[in-house]
């Protein structure tokens, strides 16, 4: 099958024939997944950094009972930015940075089915999160929180920029996870290794891929609410003005059918990474792999039935508050199934407490903590009472962070080695898992008590007497333990790239195919696409599943970029993919679209017509075809 | 004797049952978490001096999955679930009709209180709801620019105020006392400062502070209080404040009949002294900045009078 045409030896000709150019071309315009993957990962952990920074500016407010060291106008925009940022622009974005990096590797692939759209997904993040934080240098923040309730956005209520950024930011956005999620699909149906059918996917594909339906699926409700509201602010429509015959709570509905399927989108694939992980520690395969698949894909739809649970005070009737309420109960099985497989894996096997498995064992907890106090809010009678108050705050954070940011910790420590090529301190990375893991319980566990209490959410300072005034002083403690925790984890990756010890393909003995490279991968992922037989490819020597071995010295490819097309569930060859070269239209398409969006923002109409007719260009040059057929059939 | 807001201590029927609710779920929720937490920590701690080479797969985990994800969790939710509907139908309507009814209307950020019907349908006052203890009243809710939440801990969970819509909510206190509530809907710059009290006091008590609420102010005799008012008219305060009885009919701010009969200003953000009155007036911008109050330049000596007259605004 490998007709040579390239000369020299195999690594060699597949690196030229793979490798991105040099200099600044090459950065503007690769299309590799592993460089856009680390670009996704270093730019969210940014994100994260600065949200973690406005959050740290809140606490010191808020330490203590009538504090003055933010204005209340700084301290709303810091809510608000913090929410935004941590939401938007961390807590997905950093998981498309694994599954961009990690899903080619792990599909036996030589790169994402649509290369040029990967690059394009990167750029649009990168340029509306400048573009959110223009906001910051004219002054005018965003400050109506993240969930942006109108009327109060309105331009009545609103006047400056503030929520034009918003508005404008969140739909710039919005391309760039629709782009991605539509990339993750078609590379997973498309282009996976021979033989990997779908019930031998690592779980975090199966995450990865359920957020990509979810994406496609809730997006277009939160671009809608987005462009709704941009027309109220600058074209004086009403769909929002109750007065003039538009509704306040349509906003609400719109808003929350995109993010209560969003809180999933950014826990389902770090909770995939957890199930992957957790059987390399415990020297065998996940109990339930199949439950476990249909738990995550469950939740997923699932997802989209609940967002009514956010609206519980806004005076339903009792049946459809009932409804919803028992809709939001039923996500707890899914959970729980994945729960009691981890447990399940971890008792039925010999656990080997690394710090990927230090934090993959906190996150089990945190998990658990942040599901039963969700089922509170789930009780519609009940969640009257904890919404909008510091309950919530508590629940929120131990879903985002328990399973969002534990889960990336955990990923980092698990997979840094194979971006790397350099093992990171067991030393210091237990320190930061007990930094974080007791900073985070000091810090965040007693918001419960402070909602129980009655403090509410988004005030910027309350008055002594209530008995809040102590636990706020543990609470800020605790987040910044929390954040010395981040800043080890921080000096433990410097430490990684200069000290650590040489990784080799597989430093944990794990199953699956990432780890048959080496690391860090070279740029051609595979000198050989691999035919897989089985579900733990490198684990096969000891664990027989009855399929077969995979194949590792298969057919190499090696005329032009080229990679399987192999057919939906089962994986069978169909077709050579010829992948596209470096091109720079991506950046260009991304430059074009955050023009527009300046121009929306000032209301300088012919800024925004030069970013179309640049857009129109950008997009003639990308489709321009080749003269090289994009996909051959399979000579069998 | 006033309240905390601890939402689990509570004083009247919806936040009882809303309570035992809470009860209920944070008992489960620590089963739970305790439960999962030793399995992990036991988990953890299990020695193994095996081969780390080795992979095996040992069955009857599966057990787990369906015991510990399936069977249990759906026994707890529907236990879970029934309670919360049994309180949720409880808790929608009250057990008799209220004699009471009460218009409570969101602004940025203040409440304003009005008393419907015969005798008392002119009385309207701001931030501070009386009621009789021992009957439930009912609470219409509606706004006059954006969304906020009307939420007293202790009598009952939060209603949304929302404009262009009537919500209806009722509340009982089963003894007297004053109870704090709050916006807890984001509402803008000063969102924390806007707290709302609810008095509970006997049903004569009640009446007789009706009564009193239905009246108009009286002119005042006093005579700084007499220069006070001159000031009130000079400065133009009655275009945005009224007081039932004199030339101010404003209805931007709280009206100011009975200012005096009330034991905070500005939703909760200062008590109701001579002193915080005077410094509310002549800098309302440093207290709460952002409110719609301008900063008023009165000499001192006006600004004195102008006290005066309002504490006669009993």
């Amino acid at each position: 099958m490998a007709t040579t045409t390239v000369p020299g030896q195999l690594p060699e000709r597949l690196t030229r024939i793979w490798e991105t150019a040099p200099g600044l071309y090459g950065v503007l315009a690769t299309v590799d997944h592993k460089t856009i993957g680390k670009r996704y990962l270093v730019t969210s952990m940014l994100f994260l950094l600065i949200g973690g920074a406005d959050a740290a500016i809140m606490r010191l407010q808020l330490t203590h009972a009538d504090a003055h060291i933010v204005s209340p106008e700084t301290y709303n925009q810091l809510f608000s930015m913090h929410g935004i940022t941590m939401i938007f622009w961390y807590a997905a974005p950093v998981l498309s940075g694994f599954s961009n990096y990690l899903w080619p590797l792990m599909l036996g692939a030589r790169d994402m089915a649509c290369p040029r759209a990967n690059a394009l997904s990167y750029w649009t993040f990168l340029m509306s999160g400048v573009f959110l934080y223009t906001s910051v240098l004219v002054g005018q923040v965003p400050d109506r929180g993240w969930f942006a309730y109108a009327p109060l956005t309105e331009a009545a209520f609103s006047p400056g920029l503030n929520m034009d950024f918003y508005a404008i930011g969140l739909t710039f956005l919005s391309v760039s996870t629709s782009v991605g999620a539509i990339n993750f699909i078609v590379t997973l149906f498309k282009t996976r290794a021979p033989g990997l059918s779908v019930n031998r996917l690592p779980i975090f594909v199966w995450g990865t891929l359920t957020t990509s339906f979810a994406v496609i699926l809730a997006t277009p409700a939160l671009t809608a609410a987005c462009v709704l509201l941009y027309l109220d602010r600058r074209f004086g429509s009403h769909f929002y003005d109750p007065g003039r015959g538009g509704s306040a709570l349509l906003w609400q509905h719109l808003f929350w059918s995109f993010a209560h399927p969003w809180v999933y989108i950014v826990v389902l694939p770090a909770m995939g990474m957890i199930s992957d992980l957790i059987p390399t520690f415990c020297r065998r395969p996940l109990v339930g792999y199949t439950l476990v698949a249909l738990a995550t894909v469950s939740t997923g739809i699932l997802g989209f039935g609940v967002w009514v649970h956010h609206m519980f005070a806004t005076g339903l009737p009792a049946t459809a508050s009932s409804f919803f309420s028992a809709a939001s109960m039923v996500i707890t099985i899914p959970s729980a199934i994945a729960v009691f497989s981890w447990l399940a894996t971890i008792w039925h096997g010999r656990p080997v407490f690394k710090t990927p498995m230090l934090f993959a064992a906190g996150f089990i907890v945190l998990f658990v903590v942040g599901g039963v106090s969700g089922v509170a809010t789930a009780a519609n009678a009940y969640d009257l009472q904890l919404t909008d108050t510091y309950f919530i705050v508590a629940h929120l954070h131990y879903v985002l962070i328990g399973i969002n940011v534990f889960a990336v910790m955990a990923g980092f420590y698990f997979w840094l080695p194979k971006i790397t090529g350099r093992m990171m301190s067991e030393t210091l990375g237990k320190l930061n898992f007990w930094l974080m893991f007791l900073g985070f319980g000091v810090g965040f566990f007693p918001m419960h008590t402070l909602g129980l209490m009655g403090m509410p959410r988004r005030i910027y300072t309350y008055s002594s007497g209530f008995g809040w005034g102590w636990q706020n002083v543990w609470v800020t403690v605790g987040a910044y333990v929390f954040a010395l925790g981040v800043v080890v984890f921080i000096v433990n990756f410097f430490w990684s790239l200069v000290f650590g010890e040489a990784a080799g393909a597989n430093p944990w003995d794990a199953p699956t195919l990432e780890w048959a490279i080496p690391s860090p991968p070279p740029d051609y992922n595979f000198e050989h696409i691999p035919i897989v037989a089985s579900r733990h490819p490198l684990w096969e020597d000891r664990l027989d599943e009855g399929t077969g071995r995979t194949v590792f010295d298969g057919p190499v490819l090696d005329r032009k970029r080229d990679t399987f097309g192999t057919t939906p569930l089962d994986a069978e060859p169909q077709e050579i993919l010829r992948m596209p070269e470096d091109t720079v239209w991506p950046f260009v398409v991304s430059l074009s679209i955050l023009v527009i969006a300046y121009g929306l923002l000032f209301g300088l109409m012919w800024l925004a017509i030069v970013g179309t007719v640049g857009l129109f260009i950008a997009i003639i040059g990308w489709l321009l075809p080749s003269h090289e057929p994009t996909a051959s059939p399979v000579e069998t | 004797m006033q309240s905390g807001m601890n939402i689990l201590t509570s004083s009247g029927p919806v936040a009882a049952a809303q309570a035992r609710l809470g009860w209920w779920l944070m008992i489960v929720s620590v089963l739970v978490i305790l439960v999962v937490g030793i399995l992990v920590l036991v988990g953890a701690f299990r020695s193994d001096d095996g081969d780390r080479r080795a992979i095996d797969r040992r069955g009857g985990g599966i057990k787990w999955i369906v015991v510990g994800g399936i069977i249990v969790p759906a026994i707890i939710l529907v236990l879970t679930l029934s309670f919360t509907v049994a309180t949720e139908v409880a808790t929608a309507a009250p057990p008799a009709d209220p004699s009471v009814t009460i218009e409570v209307i969101g602004h940025r950020w203040w409440w304003e209180v009005k008393y419907a019907g015969a005798p008392a349908h002119t009385v309207v006052t701001a931030n501070e709801i009386h009621i009789p203890v021992g009957a439930p009243v009912r609470v219409q809710l509606s706004s006059a620019d954006v969304i906020h939440s009307f939420w007293i801990p202790q009598l009952a969970g939060k209603t949304d105020v929302i404009p262009g819509q009537r919500n209806v909510m009722w509340l009982q206190a089963n003894k007297a006392g004053i109870y704090r509530g709050a916006c807890t809907e984001y509402c803008g710059l000063q969102h924390a400062n806007m707290a709302a009290f609810v008095v509970a006091e006997t049903p004569a008590a009640f009446r007789q502070w009706l009564q009193t609420q239905a009246d108009s102010a009286a002119t005042p005799t006093d005579p700084d209080a007499v220069v006070g008012l001159g000031v009130f008219q000079r400065s133009a305060c009655g275009a945005c404040h009224a007081i039932r009885g004199s030339e101010a009919l404003g209805h931007v701010g709280p009206e100011l009949t009975h200012l005096a009969s009330r034991m905070t200003i500005a939703a909760g953000a200062l008590e109701n002294t001579r002193g915080n009155l005077a410094g509310w007036i002549a800098n309302s911008q440093a207290i709460k900045p952002g409110n719609d109050m301008p900063v008023m330049a009165l000499r001192p000596a006006d600004l004195q009078a102008l006290v005066a007259y309002l504490e006669t605004l009993k």
